[in-house]
Order: C-alpha cells, then structure tokens, then sequence
C-alpha cells in the first residue's frame, strides 16, 4: 500500500515539476531536462507498481532488479552487442546503404529505370520484408552473415527510394548555372545535386537505423550461434529469467538510440544548411 | 499511365533476375543428384531439373504461383477456403490481429497527438520518448511480450494486436502532430474572431486540415502494423497464421511454403496499403482536398 502511494506521489510530483517547467520559455536545459524528468518518473512508478502489487519478477522485473543483472552480466551483453549489433546489423547496414546509394546514382541516369523502379521500390519498402529472415538464414547459415544479409534486404530499398528522390530536388535554373559554370556530369552532381539530396539520405539513413537493428534481432529467432540478442531473449524467455531479457532490451535501447543519435549529428553537421537544422541553433 | 511500360519492364527483370537465380542456386542439387544417379545433365535438363525441384534453395516464380494456387483457389473450389493447410485462414488470422492492432494504434496515436498538441507539458515531456520508443527495437521484445500476456491471461488475438499497436502509433502520433499544427497562425487568429470555442476550432479546422497527414501515416502505420502482426506469430509455437507458416516452414525445409507466405503477405500489404488509399481519395475528394 506505501508503495502505491510513493508511485502516485512520484506520478503527481513528476507531472507538477513538468508542468512548472513548461509553463517557462523553452530554453536549452528544459528542453533536455523535462523528458528526462518524465523517464524517471515513469521509472518510479514502475518501481513502485511492481513492488505495491507484488508483481511476480517472472511478468515484470522491476526496474532495480534489471539494473543489478545488467551490472552482473555484462560479459554475455557485450558478447551478445558485438554478435548482433556490430557484425550483424552494422556490417549489413553498411552494405545495404552503400549498394542502394551507388544503385540509385547509376538508375538516376536513365529517366526509364527511375520511373519503373520507383514505384516498385516503394511497393518493395512497404512490403513485410523481415519475412525474408527464414529464408536468409537457409542460405546463409547461422552465423553473423545471415543476418548481416536480412539487414541488407531490409535497409534497401527505403534507402533507395530516399536517395533517388532527393537526387532529383535540384531545379532547372540550379542545374542551368552549373552547366553555365561548363561543370560536367560529375562535377554537378558531386557539387550540386549530392548536397541537395543530403536531407532526403540522412532521412533514409536514419530509417535505416531502426530497420538494421530489428532485423539482425529478428532474424536470430530463425536460428543462431549461442549468442546474440535474438538468441538471448528468446531463450530467456523460455527459461522465464526476465531480467535478462530485460537487461538486453535495454542494451538493444541503447545500441538503438546511439546508433540513431549518431547518424542525426552527423546529418547536422552535413545538412547544417538546411531549414529543419537552422532552425533549432 | 505513362509509367506503365517502365514498371512493367522492372517487374519482367526481376523475374528475369529470378529464373536466372534459381537455376544458380539450385544447380549444385541438381548436379549431385544427377552424379550419384551416374547420368550427365545436359543444360535443358539441368534448367528444367532446378526449376521443378521438391525442396529448392530458390523456388522458381511458377512454383511458388502453383503452390499458392493450391493452398487459395483449388481450396475454395473444393469448399474448404477455411481449413487450416487453406493460406486463406493463415492470411484472416494474421489480418485480423493487424487490423485490430492498427485501430488501437490509430486510436493511441491520434489521441497522443491531441494531447501533445493541446498540452504544453506533454509536448515537452512525452514528444521525445515518442521518438525514443521508436529507436528502440520493439520487434525484438514481441516473443517476451506474448509470453507475459499469455501468463496474465489474455491470449489469442490481443497480444499480438500489441505488439502492431506499438509499431503503427508512432507514425500516426507523428503525422497527426503535424497535421493539426499545419494550420497556420491567419487561419487560427480568424476562428478567434469568429469567437470559436476550442472545441469549434478543433473539429472545423485543426481536424480537418489534419487530413492528408492522417492518411499519408495510416498508410505506414498499415504497413507496420502487418509487419508486427507476422514476428508476433513467430513465437507463439506456429499454430496459425502467416508468420506461422514462415516459422513451420523455416523449421522443416519447405521453402516454396515460405515463399508462398511470403507472397501472400506481401499481396495483404498491398491490399490492405491500397485500401487505405482508395478511402484516402475519396474522403480528401469530398471535402474538396484533393490535388
């Protein structure tokens, strides 16, 4: 019952100083620190709700316990980070963009490529392509590459239509100048057209981020070596330790948001022109 | 219209591109068989050998077509579109949970949006864990989420709506945020002289104007939510649905019935896509929005 009434008044607590907080011009420490105030007390009550209602540790750990067994494996975690995130979904991310990057520079030189594959690879990037995995994973084997391989599949084709189109942001009159400037095809678009399209990569890029990690995830239920996230979580689950899997869902946040935020502060720096970036100085 | 012929042309290669793999990875099989059976292939036996092969690497297009045919159209012919070997029941199973899943999502999203729109704590507090949500690699936790709910009780349909509500809110919450801010401050400042309530303003024009917003992420929530509602089966210990064919398949080395799942989801996706489309137009036609 205490603990109910801690979690009410962390809620109530939380939400006030929130509020208090927005009632004030926006500036930079209020802009970082109100959601983070928000996560704790969502951390809090969560603590709280576990313990008030005795919620057995095998549905929901609560959130002391998870960090302890994070503390206390974090051998197997890094063990599982680097299969998983560095050689499955890293490695594959790196291909998947590249090969769509240079595949989208070759098709935007043919007007008849770009009009068919366009609206194929939109088609392609709404279609349920994580279903690919079993197959991969036939092809491929269980280790690292399978996975890199789904990762490849999955960032494609978003990565593709995202490129394509922004090659064609460029207007006539820009594209006129250049030729003004008698700069040949690859002078325009190294010059011109690339850092135009920049916004609409890194939009791809970005997508792709979320894109790689749950499919190098995803595919280790179709089969892997003993280690990995995929792996991992669904043998804990079994075992029903949720801790652990816990402990890992944490580690795939954090690989997530890092990767994520990495990719978006180099997208700042590269498209520091851009009105989306100017605006928030 | 004009982008017939180039569609067209890309689909022709891609199952250009298929025949041509098929052949290249099923070839190995076909020549082991034909050395232990002591005969040489010649290259038509060889193509015709990988394209007709009970467990290929790569099931030719003609196969996977063949294997769907039996398992949709020759099932309803027999009357018994509804059997549990018919992908039609697989398809309704995996359909029903991501269309229970897109209306909760929708429905989660589009209330979240008001909120943030509405309430200048929310919009600072639960905007960015929004995102943050999304950076997380919520498919991984789908098994663990099934596993729980099933432990509390609630199974069937619901858990893995769950899991399509989480992946299909964020696009709403994102479009519609958009969307019910794109009015601008002139549109606003007039429904202020026309003495608008708050709740005039929001249902003639923030709503409104939120539309095509609404639509364009309805469209990816759709997408999504299918997406989630195939990795929720996985776990589940392959009873029914697409994503229990995928698994079942994977398991015993069927890959036409992979592949065909796979069609199958894919074929889903674009009606259910489409679909929501198809309403997109008509409803932006009739409150004269349409470009």
């Amino acid at each position: 019952m205490i603990w109910l009434l801690c979690g009410i008044i962390a809620w109530v607590g939380g939400w006030w100083v929130n509020s208090q907080m927005a009632r004030r011009p926006r500036t930079r420490l209020t802009a970082l620190a109100s959601p983070i105030l928000f996560g704790l007390t969502v951390i809090a009550v969560w603590e709280c709700i576990v313990h008030g209602l005795n919620i057995s540790p095998v549905l929901l750990p609560a959130p002391t316990q998870i960090a302890v067994t994070f503390a206390a494996s974090t051998a197997i975690l890094w063990e599982d980070f680097v299969q998983t995130a560095l050689k499955g979904a890293l490695s594959g991310y790196v291909m998947g963009c590249g090969a769509a990057f240079l595949i989208a520079i070759a098709v935007d030189r043919f007007p008849f490529l770009k009009r068919g594959l366009l609206p194929v690879g939109n088609f392609v990037a709404a279609l349920p392509i994580i279903g690919m995995a079993p197959i991969l994973v036939m092809w491929f084997g269980f280790d690292w590459q399978s996975k890199a391989a789904v990762v490849v599949v999955m960032v494609f084709f978003p990565m593709l239509v995202n490129t394509v189109q922004g090659l064609q942001e460029t207007d006539a009159m820009q594209r006129d100048l250049m030729r003004t400037y008698a700069a040949g095809y690859w002078k325009t678009l190294l010059k011109l057209r690339l850092p135009a399209a920049m916004p609409f990569i890194f939009n791809g890029l970005k997508i792709a981020t979320t894109l790689a990690l749950i499919g190098a995830i995803v595919a280790e239920f179709f089969g892997s070596p003993i280690r990995g996230m995929g792996f991992r979580i669904s043998t804990s689950v079994g075992q029903l330790s949720m801790d652990l899997v816990w402990a890992e869902i944490v580690v795939a946040a954090l690989a997530g948001s890092g990767f994520y935020g990495g990719v978006a502060l180099i997208e700042k720096a590269v498209t520091f022109w851009h009105p989306s970036q100017r605006g928030r100085a | 219209m004009r982008n017939v012929v180039p569609i067209l042309t890309v689909v022709a290669a891609i199952f250009v591109l298929w025949y041509a793999g098929a052949v290249a990875l099923n070839a190995s099989w076909a020549q082991d068989k034909a050395k232990r059976a002591g005969v040489e292939l010649s290259f038509n036996e060889l193509v015709a050998d990988t394209w007709s092969q009970e467990k290929p690497k790569l099931p030719a297009p003609h196969q996977v077509g063949a294997e769907i045919w039996k398992t949709t159209g020759a099932m309803v012919a027999r009357g018994r579109a509804f059997s549990k070997r018919s992908l039609i029941y697989h398809s309704w199973v995996t359909f029903s949970s991501t269309a229970l899943g897109f209306v909760l999502g929708t429905v989660l999203g589009i209330a979240l949006a008001i909120g943030i729109v509405y309430n200048r704590t929310m919009d600072m507090s639960v905007m960015p864990w929004v995102i943050a949500s999304q950076t997380i690699p919520i498919l991984a936790i789908a098994p663990m989420i099934i596993v729980v709910l099933n432990a509390v009780g609630i199974s069937g349909l619901l858990p893995k709506a769950m899991i399509s509500m989480y992946l299909s809110f964020f696009p709403v919450v994102v479009g519609m945020v958009k969307g019910l801010r794109s009015p601008g401050a002139m549109q606003l400042d007039q429904m202020q002289t026309w003495n608008a309530s708050a709740s005039q303003s929001f249902w003639k024009l923030r709503l409104p104007s939120s539309m095509p917003y609404l639509f364009t992420s309805l469209k990816i929530a759709m997408a999504a939510s299918l997406v989630g509602a195939i990795v929720g089966e996985l776990p589940t210990g392959a009873v029914a649905g697409l994503g229990a064919r995928l698994l079942g398949g994977s398991y015993y080395g069927q890959t036409i019935q992979i592949w065909s799942a796979l069609i199958m989801a894919a074929t889903l996706a674009a009606l259910l896509v489409g679909l929501i489309g198809m309403i997109q137009r008509i409803t932006l036609k009739r409150m004269g929005m349409a470009q």
